[in-house]
C-alpha cells in the first residue's frame, strides 16, 4: 500500500478507540446491575428521561451513513448530499405529530405490540416480527459494509483478511455490550456516542468557520475553485433521474417512523410526556448536526479537494476524516476515527436489542408459545438470539464489506417506509383497519419493496451495479418508494374495506389508552 | 398484566363508556384537529422544496447575494420549519393536551365522564 494514502497514527488512532471502548465498559457494567427483569433488558426500566433518550435516539440515528455518508456525499456531489439530510430531519416530524406518544402509550416492548392489540394477535405480530427483523438485517448490514472502509483508512488495513479480523472485532464486542447491559447499558452507550459525535462535527465546524471568518459564501468560493465546477451549489449532481429522485425523498420521509429500532426507543421513557420530549430533543441535535456537516462536505471539498476524498482508501467516506487531519492532524483524526467507530459499534448494539426484543418477544414467547413462557425464559431467548444475531451480522458484515452504506441504508428506509408506516398510521387512526388490511399491507410493502430493489439498476445492469456483468433490471429507479409506499397503503385499505372484523372493545381500549396513556406500562422502580 | 386477547367484560365496558363519552370525543378532536392538519402543511412543503430541486434547478440555482443561492436558502428554511413546528407543537401539548388528557384520566378513575 503506497504510503502516501495511509493519514494519521495508526497506534493513536487504536489508543482513542480503545480507551473509549474501556470508558463505555465500565460505565455499562456499573449501570447494569439491575438488569434482570424484561422491562430493564428490552426498554432499559423505562426510567430515562425525555432529554437522555433523545440523545439516545440521535446516537441511534446518526449511523455510520449518516455521519461519514452524508458529509462525503457533500463534498463530492455538493447540494445533492445536503437534499439527503433534509428528508432525514423532516421525517422526524411524522414521529413527533403522529406516533412517537400513542405508541408509547399503547405498546410494552416492539413495534408488534401495538400493530397486533386490536388485531388477531398470531399473524399480525408474526408479520411485524419479520418486518422489523428484514428492516433491521438491512441496516445492520450497511453499518458492518461500513466498518471495512474505515479501517482500511483509520488503521491502514487493506487487506481483506486483516479487514475482516477487524469486523469480527466490532462485531464481538457489540455482543458484549449487548448482553452486559442490555437496553440501559446500549441507551448510555448512545448517550456518550452522541455527545462525542457532536461535539466532534462541532469543532470541526467552528474550526472551519474560523478559517473562512464565518462567510460561507467565502468557504463556497473555494469549494467550487477545488472542484472546478460551480454547478456543486446546485441541485442535480448525483441524481440524474428526477422520478427516482422524488422516489427516494418518499423513503426517507416516512421511513423514520416506521424504523423498528427507532421505535423501540420510546419504550426506555417513563411517560408519553417524556416521548415527545424525547423526540424534541432528538430533532434539534439531528438538525443541528446535519447543518454541521453541510459545512464539513463543502469544507473537505475546499480544504482537502474531492479527486483526494475519492483516491483515500475509505472513498467518499473518507470526507471527514481527511477533513479532521488537514484541520487537526493526527489527534483530531484519532478522535473523529474513535467516534466513528464508536457510532458502528454504538448503533450496532441498538439494532441487535432490536431484533432479538422482536424475535424473543413476538416470536418465540406470543407466536411460538402462545404467551405461557416466564419472563425470565424470554429474556435468557433474547440475549442467545442477540448472540446469533451478532455472528450474523459478523459473516454479512464481512461479505457485504465495501459495498455501498448509504444504498443499504437507503434501502431500510424504503423497506421500513413500505412495510411498516401504512400499518402503523391505520392501527392507531383508522377505526376499520382489520388483520387482513394489515397483512397484506406488511407482507405487500416487504414483497413489492424487495422485488423492486432486486430488479433495479443497484442490483444489476450497470457498471455501479452489486452484480455489474448481469441484466435483470426491468425496474429503472434506484429506490421502490413511489411505487411501494401508495401500493402499501393501498393494499391496507383494500384488504380492510373487503373484511368484516371489529373489535369493539380492544379498539376502544386502544384509543383510549393511546391518547390518555391510561393503563400505559409504568416505569420500573428499582 | 393482563394478556392482551383476554380483558374482563367489566374492563371492556368501562373502556367503551369512555371511548363513547363527550369528553373522550373532544380530546380525540382536539388532537386530531392539530396534527392532521400540521401533517398535511409539512408534507406539502417538503415535496414542493423536493419538486422545486428536481423540476425547477436553473430556479434554485438562482444567486441572491455572493454564492448564496434560493437552493441554500429553501433548504435552510426546510430546516427553520422543522424546528419551528417541533416547538409549536411541543407548547401547544404541554399547554392543551397534555391538561385536557390528565382531566380526562381523572375522570375516568372518579367515575364522573361527560
Amino acid at each position: 500500500m503506497p504510503a502516501a494514502t495511509q493519514v494519521g497514527n495508526t497506534t493513536l488512532n487504536i489508543a482513542i478507540f480503545g480507551l473509549f471502548v474501556l470508558i463505555t465498559l465500565g460505565i455499562v457494567i456499573r449501570v447494569s446491575k439491575q438488569n434482570t427483569t424484561a422491562a430493564d433488558y428490552y426498554a432499559g426500566g423505562r426510567a430515562f428521561s425525555g432529554r437522555q433518550n433523545g440523545i439516545a435516539i440521535t446516537g441511534d440515528y446518526l449511523s455510520a451513513a449518516s455521519f461519514l455518508g452524508i458529509a462525503g456525499a457533500i463534498a463530492i456531489n455538493g447540494y445533492d448530499g445536503f437534499l439527503y439530510s433534509i428528508g432525514f430531519l423532516v421525517a422526524w416530524l411524522v414521529a413527533l405529530l403522529l406516533v412517537a406518544e400513542l405508541l408509547r402509550n399503547t405498546g410494552r416492548f416492539t413495534m408488534a405490540d401495538v400493530l397486533s392489540f386490536r388485531l388477531r394477535q398470531r399473524p399480525v405480530r408474526t408479520a411485524a416480527a419479520v418486518n422489523t427483523l428484514a428492516v433491521s438485517a438491512f441496516y445492520l448490514l450497511a453499518q458492518m459494509a461500513g466498518a471495512g472502509g474505515l479501517v482500511a483508512l483509520l488503521l491502514g488495513i487493506t487487506d481483506r483478511t486483516g479487514q475482516s479480523i477487524v469486523i469480527a472485532i466490532v462485531g464481538a464486542l457489540m455482543i458484549v455490550y449487548v448482553l452486559i447491559g442490555g437496553m440501559k447499558g446500549t441507551t448510555w452507550v448512545q448517550i456518550i456516542k452522541a455527545a462525542l459525535l457532536i461535539l466532534g462535527a462541532g469543532i470541526m465546524t467552528i474550526w472551519v468557520g474560523v478559517k473562512y471568518g464565518f462567510n460561507i459564501s467565502a468557504l463556497f468560493d473555494d469549494a467550487i475553485k477545488q472542484a472546478g465546477n460551480a454547478a456543486i451549489l446546485n441541485p442535480g449532481l448525483q441524481y440524474k433521474n428526477k422520478i427516482d429522485f422524488i422516489s427516494l425523498s418518499i423513503a426517507l420521509v416516512l421511513g423514520t417512523a416506521g424504523l423498528p429500532h427507532v421505535l423501540m426507543r420510546f419504550y426506555t421513557v417513563p411517560t408519553s410526556k417524556e416521548a415527545r420530549r424525547s423526540v424534541v430533543w432528538a430533532i434539534w441535535l439531528i438538525g443541528l448536526f446535519y447543518l454541521f456537516t453541510l459545512v464539513l462536505g463543502y469544507g473537505a471539498q475546499a480544504l482537502v479537494g474531492s479527486a483526494a476524498i475519492k483516491a483515500a482508501p475509505g472513498g467518499v467516506n473518507s470526507a471527514a476524516p481527511l477533513l479532521a487531519y488537514h484541520l487537526g492532524g493526527e489527534l483530531l483524526l484519532g478522535v473523529i476515527s474513535a467516534v466513528a467507530f464508536a457510532t458502528i459499534l454504538a448503533v450496532v448494539a441498538g439494532l441487535t436489542i432490536t431484533a432479538s426484543a422482536s424475535f424473543a418477544h413476538d416470536i418465540y414467547a406470543q407466536v411460538i408459545k402462545r404467551g405461557t413462557v416466564s419472563p425470565d425464559d424470554e429474556v435468557k431467548v433474547a440475549r442467545r438470539t442477540a448472540v446469533v444475531i451478532g455472528a450474523l451480522a459478523i459473516v454479512g458484515g464481512i461479505f457485504a464489506n465495501g459495498q455501498n452504506i448509504a444504498f443499504l441504508v437507503a434501502l431500510a428506509f424504503a423497506v421500513a417506509a413500505s412495510a411498516n408506516l401504512p400499518t402503523i398510521l391505520y392501527s392507531l387512526f383508522w377505526k376499520n383497519f382489520t388483520t387482513r388490511g394489515a397483512l397484506m399491507s406488511m407482507y405487500g410493502g416487504l414483497a413489492s419493496s424487495l422485488l423492486l430493489i432486486i430488479f433495479s439498476p443497484v442490483v444489476s445492469g450497470s457498471a455501479t451495479s452489486m452484480f455489474p456483468t448481469a441484466s435483470f433490471a426491468w425496474f429503472p429507479l434506484n429506490n421502490p418508494g413511489i411505487i411501494s409506499v401508495p401500493l402499501s397503503f393501498f393494499l391496507g385499505w383494500l384488504g380492510s374495506v373487503t373484511e368484516k372484523e371489529h373489535n369493539a372493545a380492544k379498539y376502544a381500549e386502544m384509543e383510549v389508552r393511546s391518547l390518555t396513556g391510561a393503563g400505559a406500562e409504568k416505569a420500573v422502580s428499582h | 398484566m393482563s394478556s392482551h386477547n383476554d380483558i374482563s367484560e367489566e374492563r371492556a365496558a368501562r373502556y367503551i363508556a369512555v371511548q363513547n363519552s363527550q369528553e373522550f370525543a373532544e380530546l380525540r378532536k382536539t388532537f386530531r384537529k392539530f396534527v392532521f392538519p400540521m401533517t398535511g402543511l409539512f408534507l406539502a412543503w417538503y415535496f414542493l422544496y423536493v419538486i422545486l430541486a428536481t423540476y425547477a434547478s436553473d430556479f434554485m440555482a438562482t444567486k441572491l447575494f455572493g454564492n448564496i443561492t434560493v437552493g441554500l436558502v429553501l433548504g435552510l428554511a426546510q430546516f427553520a420549519t422543522t424546528f419551528a413546528i417541533t416547538m409549536i407543537y411541543a407548547r401547544w401539548a404541554d399547554r392543551v393536551l397534555d391538561p385536557a388528557a390528565a382531566k380526562l384520566a381523572d375522570h375516568m378513575e372518579r367515575g364522573n365522564l361527560q
